[in-house]
């Protein structure tokens, strides 16, 4: 058993959001740079855990450039075998899943874990499109997951509830709330990390589908309007007369 | 080429995103001279269920009435997508971003190497073949304008974003064999599990949400009967659903589920970044907290400073006044 857990590197939760180079780019000047959380406290802590209770083998993927093997470092710390970089600067979802997609085709893979999408461009695209061009299964938020041999047994979220599914392997599957805990990798997991394979390899030519082009921040609210306490009736009559939402 | 809109279905009934994907797909086939039609893959539907889209701009509906697609795989929807898109020489393809259009965007945009954006918040602008498209990123705080220069475009809308624009058109029906078969389901469905709220809180328009400050599950009770008099969905913050005062699902924030209702009223909730980044596409936010200096504040379109125990009941009984006609404003 192979697990594949996609690993993207995010600007942290609390960063400032500003743009440089005409409102083109990120700015992440003094910014400080994390796993994906998505990727991190499910997909790769759930990939930890199937190593732990099935023996199944992890190897972490990054798509970016050097500035990712801290990344990578540090998700080694939590667990898996070993680490891939591929070695290139995105231009978007689609150049990320044609690499990935490259790397299983030489490199076979039963199971492929990603975080349900990127805090910062929040795409949620990477998983879906490493299937379309497999033409694996696709599971999208996926809450739980256990694997009976051939077999990954899942329950993913839907409008409304959550639908239990089965699916033969090999599968991509996209990791929402509830598949793990988050871990803190202790001391020795930093220090097995250091001496795990970490290998960077060259990337496939693959064109920009949709690049984002432009940024901006959006239109700053007007500030609270307060109500007073003993005047609820004051509050029905803003939201009927002026916010018109009920 | 044309403008294909797949309108998305749940036990052959449209929800407000099928509605707002079509309305969105007219309103482009409109401005690029282009045909429009739309495919609707439900066994359950029935001829007169589907002229409805027509009060949304549809003419033209593909029906593949399929069994089979009772059950959703990512799968054999994007195929099915695929033979209509091919049918009708699709040069843009609408869906919405669903729990299901998730799965199925970038699986269909990677087999027909399309350029693809999810969570569309505008209609696209025209620059000569290019579509620039507006999207949330960094959860809500930036939008990003994404280009679409590949000669098929698939448009994810971000549902409750765009509104949808009356029509009142006439729908022909043409069934519609898409070309699936049993073995094209990989995903099996072993069983459903409804949640328990009244109203689905990914799709309510007005959310009740109740925080740390409610001091306990026994609380609850004036939160589910204010959602219950404006028809609202519940949620909760964080560290209730941590504590088990409520269940997980309805836990909203970066973590949990990211909502965007025209109204979020949020009840003892202090407002931490990580909870903002799961509200603040929502269109009003009143904020309850007997903090003035409560963060939730700085995001708020309306504010109460008070007792959360004194001021949710005089509230529920103001709206309950409002919806009888009792209370009217002129």
């Amino acid at each position: 058993m192979k697990i594949l857990v996609c690993i993207s590197r995010t600007p942290d939760t609390t960063s400032r959001v500003a743009f440089t180079d005409n409102n083109t780019r990120f700015d992440a000047d003094k910014v400080q740079f994390i796993i994906n959380p998505y990727d991190e406290w499910y997909a790769l802590v759930r990939a930890v855990e199937l190593q732990e209770s099935q023996g199944a083998a992890v190897t972490l993927l990054h798509v970016g450039g050097a500035e990712g093997d801290a990344i990578l470092r540090k998700a080694l710390a939590i667990g898996g075998d070993r680490a891939i970089r591929i070695d290139a600067e995105p231009p978007d979802a689609y150049f990320v899943a044609v690499q990935i997609a490259a790397f299983l085709r030489q490199d076979p893979h039963d199971l492929v874990l990603v975080g349900k999408e990127t805090i910062d461009y929040n795409g949620s695209q990477v998983g879906g499109m490493i299937a379309g061009l497999l033409e694996w299964p696709f599971v999208s938020l996926a809450s739980r997951l256990e694997l009976a041999g051939s077999t990954a047994v899942l329950e993913r979220d839907i409008s409304g509830g959550k639908e239990e599914i089965e699916v033969p392997l090999p599968v991509v599957v996209s990791c929402a709330k509830g598949m793990a805990e988050q871990r803190i990798p202790n001391m020795r997991g930093i220090m097995a990390a250091r001496t795990k394979p970490l290998t960077v390899r060259a990337a496939e030519p693959a064109e920009a589908l949709a690049p984002m082009i432009a940024f901006e921040l959006p239109k700053a609210k007007q500030g609270v309007k307060l109500i007073s306490p003993d005047q609820p009736e004051e509050l029905v009559r803003l939201l009927h007369v002026e916010a018109k939402v009920i | 080429m044309s403008v294909l809109v797949f309108a998305e279905t749940a036990e052959g009934n449209f929800r407000k995103p099928a509605f707002e994907s079509v309305s969105y797909g007219q309103r482009v086939a409109a401005s690029l001279g282009l045909p429009l039609h739309v495919l609707c893959l439900d066994h359950e539907l029935s001829e007169s269920s589907i002229k409805q889209l027509g009060d949304y701009g549809a003419s033209h509906v593909l029906w593949d009435r399929n069994e089979l697609f009772r059950h959703f795989d990512p799968q054999p929807f994007a195929k099915a997508l695929r033979t209509a898109a091919e049918a009708t020489q699709a040069s843009v393809i609408v869906l919405s971003l669903t729990y299901n259009g998730r799965a199925l965007a970038p699986l269909l945009a990677a087999q027909l190497n399309a350029g693809l954006v999810t969570g569309a918040i505008q209609l696209p602008e025209f620059v000569g073949q290019e579509f620039r498209i507006k999207k949330n990123v960094f959860g809500g705080k930036a939008i990003a304008t994404v280009a679409l220069r590949t000669p098929v475009k698939i448009i994810a809308v971000l549902p409750n974003a765009v509104a949808p624009q009356r029509a009142s058109t006439d729908v022909a029906v043409e069934l519609f064999e898409s070309g699936v078969t049993a073995s094209d389901w990989k995903i099996k469905i072993k069983g459903i599990r409804k949640s328990s709220g009244k109203v689905i809180l990914s799709d309510a328009e007005i959310v009740v949400s109740g925080g740390r400050g409610l001091k306990g599950p026994e609380n609850w009770g004036m939160i589910e009967e204010l959602a219950e008099v404006l028809g609202a969905a519940t949620a909760c913050s964080r560290p209730v659903a941590d504590v088990h005062w409520r269940p997980h699902e309805e836990h909203v924030g970066q973590t949990g589920l990211t909502i965007r209702p025209n109204l979020y009223i949020a009840i003892g909730i202090s407002g931490a970044i990580q909870h903002l980044a799961g509200v603040n596409g929502s269109k009003v936010i009143v904020v309850i907290n007997k903090d003035p200096e409560a963060p939730f504040f700085k995001a708020a379109d309306y504010g109460i400073v008070g007792d959360a125990f004194e001021i949710v009941p005089a509230l529920t009984r103001a709206f309950k006044r409002f919806k009888s006609g009792e209370l009217t404003f002129s």
